[in-house]
């Protein structure tokens, strides 16, 4: 069953469940955090609207700064500002930033300790028909190997905006991951959200495997641990809101009740939260672990259910996949 | 506001680079590995930063109200390095450190290795953009200070730059000066047969920059554009530099074989052989006092 300590929307399960971009939770915690401290500045590489930063441009037009289709510049001037007192927001597609202007980033903003905050929009093949050019899918893989930065998935409208008001409580370069599409809102309001801590949505008793999943892909895990609940199998289902620093001890715990971990994500499966679990179990805990995701492959236009059916990412793949993580222990 | 040059000042600084000079060639032979040409060419401009044009306070290095220095062309940092030192941010001492584990002194500069360092760098093309973002900074907190950058020609090369200028001009960016180190060379050869720059003034012209160009070894001039520069209000600045690589030593000033290495790690055509080459720069330097600005008037 969802978790009763944690507030989730009641409505998960319902047919028309409330769906709603991760990327509005980035414009509407972008504007409280203009709100709440004048040091907040935001950049955009001419995609403002499409990353929401528009709304923080409107409200507060002096700290916004229009960088054109330039984004390493845009990288580079966000750098500045964050050695200089601020505390920079960037935002463009995850393909372009932090896709395209990667060394720029890990030169200007990692290794330099700049105070900055990379918005990656469009990720995962949920951004659907707009093809595999703009479906961010090794954004996680290219962030999370750099030393120091802080990486969020969030997993709904609400940890999306929870995420962004946190990646600026503390001083050092963060990557947040958002996508386009509308997908379920999972949490409420009131749901608790820790930075670096993952929670456990779904629970039950004598459980068998745990899935491990992270950003809008969690709603799939939870409607295929509810399937296998009542076909018999119980499981666990993880939040992973902070891929980097990653919740080691959960990880135990979790791992320790069950003995076999299966991870979710809208990612390559090379590098990722996949990668990232298996990286840590390997080292601390070994257990039989499944990986759903992209399989080395780019994915094409499409709707975005389309495409995660297509590529073996959706609920009927994940239940799949714990039959045969449980019959490998 | 920066003070017109006099001449007992301009002797008193043309000794410092002399010495700079030194510092450069002894801490690259001391490394084993690193770049002459670049350093030996932009210490006159070093020189005049350091001891005449910034604001700053060597003690202080984090002060709030300093100018900032910013290096697009990292590889450059030993003269950097050696202005430092000889201006009083760390001993002299230390520069026998560069490159070295444990240092402060990277191989290219890094900002929070070595307090007085802006940036990290070393990538290039990103120092003109990070010293818009600084001049940006200060102007939302209404702080008086200035940015200056320097960056080498070759990056000029680098898409990134010409995405940097054309912010500045767009946002009217005029508490920045750039300063490029015009010295026609790169690591693969000279500027203009690897991937041509000129028309280089009329590029930033263009790109509505005012523009000013100047001998790089010539003090008086060049800190004379820095004041002008300052006074531009309506655009960004640039002052292209002419500077010769090498300069102060015969076998390296215009030879881009010592864009890359120090003395005494290879035998070069038309240098002294390897094993010799450290004692003759160091020997032609202690003749040069007076010599760069006459040869450039």
């Amino acid at each position: 069953m969802l978790n009763p300590d944690l507030k989730l929307n009641p409505k998960l399960f319902d047919q028309d469940v409330e769906v709603k971009p991760t990327r509005h939770g980035y414009g509407d915690g972008l504007v409280e955090l203009g709100e709440q401290n004048p040091n907040v500045v935001a950049l955009t590489a001419d995609l403002a609207e499409s990353t929401q930063a528009h709304r923080f441009a409107e409200k507060f037009p002096d700290r916004f700064f229009q960088c054109g289709v330039a984004e390493q510049n845009m990288a580079a001037i966000a750098a500045g500002l964050g050695v200089s007192g601020k505390i920079p927001f960037m935002s463009s597609y995850a393909t372009f930033s932090p896709g395209k202007n990667w060394e720029t980033i890990r030169t200007t903003i990692i290794y330099n300790q700049s105070n900055v905050k990379i918005a990656g929009h469009h990720s995962g093949i949920v951004t659907g028909p707009d093809g595999a050019t703009h479906q961010a899918t090794e954004d996680i893989a290219i962030t999370r190997c750099w030393p120091w930065i802080k990486v969020f998935v969030p997993c709904d409208y609400f940890e999306g905006k929870k995420a962004t008001i946190a990646s600026a409580n503390f001083e050092g370069p963060a990557y947040l991951r958002f996508t386009r599409d509308k997908t379920p809102i999972m949490t409420t309001e009131q749901t608790p959200y820790e930075m670096g801590k993952i929670s456990t949505f779904w629970v039950s008793d004598n459980p068998k495997a745990v899935i491990f999943g992270t950003g809008h892909m969690l709603y799939y895990a939870l409607v295929a641990a509810s399937e296998l609940e009542k076909e018999g199998t119980n499981v666990l289902v993880a939040n992973v809101a902070t891929i980097k620093p990653l919740d080691g001890q959960t990880i135990i715990d979790l791992v320790g009740k069950t003995g076999a971990a299966v991870t979710v994500e809208d990612h390559q499966v090379e590098g990722g939260l996949g990668g990232a679990i298996a990286e840590f179990l390997g080292k601390n805990k070994p257990a039989p672990m499944e990986f759903i995701g992209l399989q080395d492959t780019f994915a094409e236009s499409g709707k975005p259910k389309e495409l995660i059916e297509k590529y073996g990412m959706g609920k009927e793949a994940i239940k799949q996949a714990i039959k045969k993580v449980i019959a490998r222990k | 506001m920066i003070e017109e040059l006099h001449d007992d000042k301009l002797k008193d600084l043309e000794l410092k680079a002399n010495q700079i000079r030194q510092l450069i060639i002894e801490s690259l032979v001391e490394a084993g590995s690193g770049h002459s040409a670049g350093p030996l060419g932009m210490t006159d401009i070093f020189t005049a930063f350091y001891f005449h044009i910034l604001n700053h306070d060597p003690k202080n290095p984090d002060w709030e109200d300093r100018d900032r220095l910013v290096l697009s062309n990292g590889h450059i940092c030993p003269v950097r390095y050696a202005a430092m030192a000889l201006s009083g941010y760390f001993p002299i001492e230390e520069l026998k450190t560069l490159r070295k584990l444990n240092s402060r002194l990277q191989g290219h500069p890094h900002r929070s290795a070595l307090p007085g360092v802006e940036t990290t760098s070393g990538p290039l093309g990103e120092g003109i953009s990070q010293a818009i973002g600084m001049a940006l900074a200060a102007k939302l907190d209404n702080k008086k200070h200035h940015i200056y950058c320097i960056a080498s020609d070759g990056e000029q090369q680098e898409g990134n730059t010409w995405e940097a200028v054309m912010f500045a001009a767009k946002y009217k960016i005029n508490n920045l000066t750039l300063v490029i180190d015009r010295n026609n060379i790169q690591i693969d050869g000279f500027t203009e047969n690897i991937m041509p720059l000129e028309p280089f003034r009329a590029k930033y012209e263009a790109f509505n920059w005012k523009v000013f160009e100047v001998d790089g070894h010539n003090i008086k001039m060049f800190v004379d554009a820095i004041r002008e520069a300052r006074s531009v209000f309506e655009k960004p600045t640039a002052i292209i530099a002419h500077t010769t690589p090498g300069k102060g030593v015969d076998f390296m000033e215009n030879r881009f074989e010592w864009h890359g290495m120090p003395p005494d790690t290879q035998d070069v055509k038309g240098a002294p052989p390897k094993g010799q080459q450290t004692k003759k720069a160091l020997d032609e330097l202690r003749t040069l006092q007076g010599k760069i600005v006459s040869e450039h008037q």
